[in-house]
């Protein structure tokens, strides 16, 4: 089984490769430059600046010699935050991307999957609906939206009341700050995976095993928890696994609203500005979270199920 | 007089369906004594495994089970769901008929033993697994101690099938229903199986419920024979007066299709023409007559009472009793 994930994470090296690769070709695709500013530069002053970044040596070489960065770990300077190195931009903010992510996704967990799993306990009950029908609207309203609404609430119609919370900017990760955004980030995937979970489930207590279970005179509580729960977990873990890495590198939408020096952030303006080295730092890092977070869904897998660990 | 353990009376199953309801089972009145084995045989559809479904309360979510079954002091169709897991599993056990479904695939057989002793013996990990293991061992697992770590999936049908089994006899219960408890089985095993069964029952008093459409096993371990067609019981006796004497053309017909080892080798299979009932849509009158050699006009005009003539049996060729009362 090791040798299996050692193999996996062997077959991340080129994933991550071709990553680079489709990455870097699309950005120089895109029209414009880094250098085309709103203030027209002037053309001597441009000339210097492409050839300081090497922009005008043949494209190829470009590329080889930013794959030769990277493999010494260094994603190159930022073109539009010239003062910083792209390895120092995400050094600054991916580790406020991933507490917000993974609160965000703790959260989501503790809330989704008894919400998911005690529906099914009364299936069909106006209990079960009222489940389904919040996690559909979860789900269908997007977050910039519910983002907007709960600043709206929290921020101005309870302004002066002990309930008034603070609707952007992040004064150093207090505590406070972080409730909206991370409610925010989470209330999508609380109402995901209260779905799955539920469908999962459901599925789960009609099995033939559970019957045998149940005909033991087993309490319902240990026949839900001790033989269905595990096989009702798995589509609940191949859901988690990329939507833990896309919650961890940072949400453009929410750190935008309410201003949080994440790297999802730094997406969004980078592509904007051609910032070439910044959008595939940003893309490389997340790719990498992509394909560590399938490898510890399999790996989740075979402790879910011992018909995996043996193969 | 002999004591019944099982009594089912004028029991209907009903499901809820999209395309309209579904008569799984009706009118079955059937016991059990103590000590006593009763088969049940028909084909599939026939409500043989409804019938006992409801009696051990495993009913899916859209069945409906109306009518009694009493078992000691307790009627198991009203009884609530905490009085039912003091008997299921204990007094009361259920062997399932696909043994490669019927085990929780993410546990250890062991556990899945050991459990219904923690459950109903109160008895602590050490005692139970010492009971578990000796229980796997009567039920001819070899190495029973190094199956007792292993996952359903290591073990093979035959196995799953013996633990199964091994399941619903360690409380010593009052009365074991075995649905196709040896289809899995290959026939040496089969016969030790059968003569575990057959030893519970005499030495202990166990009743058993064997579910099958094997007449072979039928003969081997059944006192009284219990025939399903359509979700109702249309002829039920002695095993020796089934085998003997068949008075339903429904038995009659189901005896023919046995094979036998003195049969030519070049004869042709009898088998009972046309298809069992949509449950949905049953035949007029009696449910057999389409599939009847011997149907006259009563039989399509009025169902046929289970009563006396020869054996209970329902047919207006042993008995003139219709359904109803009105003769």
């Amino acid at each position: 089984m090791w040798s299996y994930f050692a193999r996996r994470l062997l077959i991340g090296i080129p994933t991550l490769l071709a990553v680079v690769l489709f990455c870097f070709f699309l950005m120089r695709l895109a029209p414009g430059g880094p250098f085309d500013g709103e203030a027209p530069v002037p053309p001597e002053v441009l000339a210097n600046l492409r050839a300081r970044y090497h922009l005008d040596d043949p494209l190829w070489q470009q590329f080889f010699s930013y794959l030769g960065n990277l493999l010494r770990g260094d994603f190159g300077p930022s073109f539009k935050y010239k003062d910083f190195t792209v390895t120092e931009l995400i050094a600054q903010g991916l580790p406020v991307s991933i507490e917000n992510g993974l609160s965000a996704i703790i959260l989501a967990i503790l809330i989704g999957l008894p919400l998911g799993i005690t529906a099914t306990l009364s299936q069909n009950s106006a209990r079960d609906y009222a489940v389904s029908g919040l996690a559909m609207i979860g789900i269908v309203i997007p977050t910039f939206v519910t983002g907007q609404l709960l600043i709206l609430a929290f921020g101005v119609w309870l302004k002066g009341t002990p309930f008034q919370l603070p609707a952007g900017g992040w004064n150093d990760g207090a505590f406070l700050n972080r409730i909206l955004p991370v409610t925010v980030l989470a209330l999508p995937f609380v109402a995901y995976i209260a779905r799955i979970s539920r469908a999962s489930m459901i599925e789960a207590l009609r099995t033939n095993f559970v019957r045998t279970a149940r005909a033991k005179g087993l309490p319902y509580r240990t026949v839900v928890l001790r033989h269905a729960l595990k096989s009702a977990l798995t589509p609940v873990v191949t859901f988690l696994g990329p939507a833990t890495a896309f919650l961890l590198t940072g949400s453009m939408v929410i750190e935008t609203i309410f201003q949080i020096p994440g790297i999802g952030r730094y997406f969004v303006q980078g592509a904007l500005n051609r910032d070439y080295t910044l959008v595939m730092g940003v893309t490389i890092v997340g790719a990498a979270f992509v394909i560590v977070a399938n490898l510890i869904v399999d790996m989740l897998y075979a402790v879910l199920d011992p018909k995996v660990r043996y193969e | 007089m002999t004591q019944r353990i099982l009594d089912i009376s004028d029991l209907n199953v009903r499901f809820a369906t999209e395309d309209g309801e579904v008569a799984a089972v009706s009118d079955v009145s059937l016991h059990v004594n103590k000590g006593e084995c009763l088969g049940i045989v028909g084909e599939s559809g026939s409500g043989k495994s409804q019938t006992f479904m409801a009696v051990m309360g495993l009913l899916a979510a859209n069945g409906k089970a109306t009518g009694s079954a009493r078992f000691g002091e307790i009627d198991l169709l009203k009884a609530n769901e905490h009085t039912l897991n003091t008997v299921r599993g204990n007094r009361l056990a259920m062997v399932f008929q696909d043994p490669m479904t019927a085990l929780t695939p993410h546990m250890r057989v062991g556990r899945q033993l050991t459990e219904v002793l923690e459950r109903h013996r109160g008895m602590d990990t050490k005692a139970a697994r010492a009971e578990a293991v000796a229980m796997m061992a009567r039920v001819q697992i070899t190495e029973p101690e190094r199956r007792f770590a292993m996952y359903p999936h290591e073990l093979s049908g035959g196995l799953r099938q013996r633990i199964v089994l091994a399941m619903a006899l360690l409380c010593g219960p009052e009365l074991v229903i075995a649905d196709e408890p040896t289809t899995a089985l290959d026939v040496t095993v089969q016969a030790l199986i059968l003569d575990l069964m057959r030893e519970l029952k005499e030495k202990h008093g166990t009743g058993f419920v064997l579910i099958t459409h094997d007449l072979g096993v039928v003969a081997g371990l059944a006192d009284r024979v219990a025939v399903m067609y359509a979700g109702r019981v249309v002829e039920n006796a002695s095993v020796a007066e089934i085998f003997a004497a068949p008075r339903h053309p429904y038995t009659k017909g189901l005896l023919a299709c046995t094979p036998r080892l003195t049969d030519a080798p070049t004869a042709v299979l009898p088998t009972i023409p046309g298809q069992p009932p949509n449950l949905q849509k049953l035949p007029s009158g009696c449910s057999f007559h389409p599939r009847c050699a011997a149907v006259f006009d009563r039989c399509r005009a009025e169902r046929p009472a289970l009563a006396e003539g020869g054996t209970l049996n329902a047919c207006f060729l042993n008995h003139s009793v219709a359904a109803g009362g009105a003769a």
